[in-house]
């Protein structure tokens, strides 16, 4: 049986000093285990939704809010962002305003830290953190020596040292290279899949993701407007329409006027389908 | 035309970003300088207009030594618009800040008027005219940055990442865009490592890695050799991708484009 870790219902937000709803009216809720892509234009809502997951929204952003948010059968109204942080993970689109310490491993140790757990504890939380991220072999380098995507992994080890159910990520491969995103989203899915870790990831680059997630998420103008698998989105008039990044090859498959149920979300499986073609 | 003689350069950090840059764009080219974070793909744009000068080597633009030219004087040709729109934006008000390039420049009030509203009208911006940059989205910002230096027109426009963080609709304007400046005649250089970008506009593609130059040629021959790609930490285009796996069946390896691909697979299954 599924089991609801994120349930929002009718939220509603303005930011402080405005009168447009950043986010209007969305109810939704996530499963644990699953792992979910939040996209749609700029400006839709998305990072505004994430930040409302950990309680950055309303306690330190302040501004209107309306409706519930619960986390981990926590209400994100009556909890404050440290009780929240161990049960959501945010990682933030630069990982540079996230590490801070002068080692990979002091910054991971960081977060248990000021849980006031025992030492014994800490060091086995910082280790088995370091070891699921694989920067277990950078442990000695300062944060800022490390490249884009090594830092990233090291901000992931860090907040998951708070051993959270919940891992937030906005945008967090904005400003690496191609490779290193696709490492980076493999390495999510792992996480995902071994650790059963819920995951929720804000990103436009959805051809990288398209077989690793099962659920997208299109937001548009503070709503939630599409809702589905990676499939069923991208198949539809309206994803399109809206720009969402649809991947090239669901972009060509369209193009050529195949319409089946099941557009390829792989390259290997277009090759599949388009030698089948040629067999018949 | 902009020309790199060996060009080396290293950061005071101890960093060294070009290691023997050698590499011509001729007047009214359309080009992609592409490869990892780290490669000198920056590095190598703030040398077009001065900002850097070679540490050994020269570059030349027009025919001037860089060496001996003002960046203000070598701007007036080459606009660089950066990453990062903070770095650029300081003024109150959109209006002031596309203007402020012209005044430095010595233009006139009505020479500066008339160039400000074309280009804010030209990249959508005049319901920001008299808003602070600092109070609009990122993708706006960027579109500030952009319209303050195409203002003073300048023959040579380079883009250092102009992708990030736009969504899916604001690229397909930005590649229309892009490619409309150059049909006008401007040289455009993009620094980027959007591949999918690239492969719709399809420029000459400069391949750096590691403070050299790799490889350099049309997108469709640079994009579609996988073993350069990877070494510049770039992902081969979907598309390509696709051609390559159905390699055995007489499909050609190297197709970028959609619409060539949307040719050659109808003509496939149909035979």
């Amino acid at each position: 049986m599924a089991v609801p870790l994120i349930k929002i219902s009718d939220l509603s937000y303005a930011y402080p000093g405005s009168n447009k709803q950043a986010v209007s009216h969305v109810d939704l809720t996530i499963d644990k285990g699953a792992f979910v892509t939040l996209t749609g234009p700029s400006g839709c809502g998305k990072t505004t939704l994430c930040r409302c997951l950990n309680g950055l929204i309303p306690h330190f952003y302040g501004g209107k809010i309306k409706g519930t948010i619960t986390v981990s059968g926590l209400s994100v109204l009556d909890h404050t962002i440290g009780e929240l942080a161990e049960h959501v993970g945010f990682i933030f689109q630069n990982p540079e305003n996230q590490l801070f310490a002068l080692s990979v491993e002091r910054d991971v140790a960081f977060g248990p830290e000021n849980l006031a757990l025992p030492r014994e504890e800490i060091r086995e939380r910082v280790e088995w953190a370091m070891k699921v991220t694989g920067v277990e072999g950078l442990r000695e380098r300062s944060p800022y020596e490390l490249s884009g995507g090594q830092q990233q992994r090291v901000a992931i080890a860090s907040v998951l040292a708070m051993r959270p159910e919940i891992l937030v990520l906005d945008e967090p491969t904005s400003s690496l290279d191609p490779l290193a995103a696709q490492n980076l989203f493999q390495a999510i899915s792992e996480l995902n899949e071994r650790l059963s870790l819920t995951i929720v990831l804000v990103e436009h680059r959805l051809d990288l993701l398209s077989t690793l997630t099962d659920r997208v998420i299109v937001m548009d103008n503070g709503h939630v407007r599409m809702d589905g698998s990676p499939v069923e989105v991208f198949n539809s008039m309206d994803a399109q329409l809206m720009g969402i990044g649809v991947p090239k090859i669901v972009r060509l498959y369209h193009a050529l006027g195949f319409r089946a149920e099941k557009p390829p979300l792989s390259v290997e499986d277009f090759a599949q389908y388009l030698r089948g073609l040629r067999n018949d | 035309m902009i020309r790199t003689e060996n060009v080396y350069f290293t950061y005071p950090s101890g960093v060294t970003a070009l290691q023997g840059v050698s590499v011509e764009i001729e007047d009214g080219e359309f080009v992609a300088i592409m490869g990892e974070n780290g490669a000198g793909k920056t590095t190598l744009v703030k040398h077009f207009n001065g900002l850097l000068k070679p540490e050994r080597g020269e570059v030349f633009v027009d025919g001037r030594n860089t060496k001996e030219s003002s960046v203000a004087e070598l701007s007036r040709d080459v606009g660089l618009v950066f990453q990062n729109a903070d770095h650029q934006l300081f003024c109150e008000t959109v209006e002031e800040e596309v203007s402020f390039g012209l005044r430095n420049f010595g233009f006139g009030d009505k020479v500066v008027k008339k160039r400000v509203d074309w280009a804010l009208e030209l990249l959508d911006l005049r319901r920001y005219q008299k808003r602070s940059p600092f109070m609009l989205s990122g993708g706006e910002r960027k579109r500030v940055a952009l319209a303050s230096v195409l203002a003073w027109n300048p023959k040579v426009v380079v883009l250092d990442e102009p992708t990030t963080g736009q969504d899916h609709g604001q690229k397909e304007r930005l590649s229309q865009f892009v490619r409309q400046l150059n049909a006008q005649g401007r040289t455009v250089i993009l620094v980027t490592h959007d591949i999918e970008f690239v492969a719709e506009c399809s420029p000459r593609v400069i391949l750096m890695s590691r403070g050299r130059i790799i490889a350099d040629g049309p997108a469709k021959e640079i994009l579609t050799n996988s073993k350069l790609v990877t070494e510049a930490s770039l992902i081969v285009p979907q598309i390509t991708q696709l051609f390559m796996m159905l390699g055995d069946l007489g499909l050609p390896g190297d197709v970028i484009d959609i619409y060539e691909a949307k040719r050659l697979i109808n003509d496939f299954v149909g035979g």
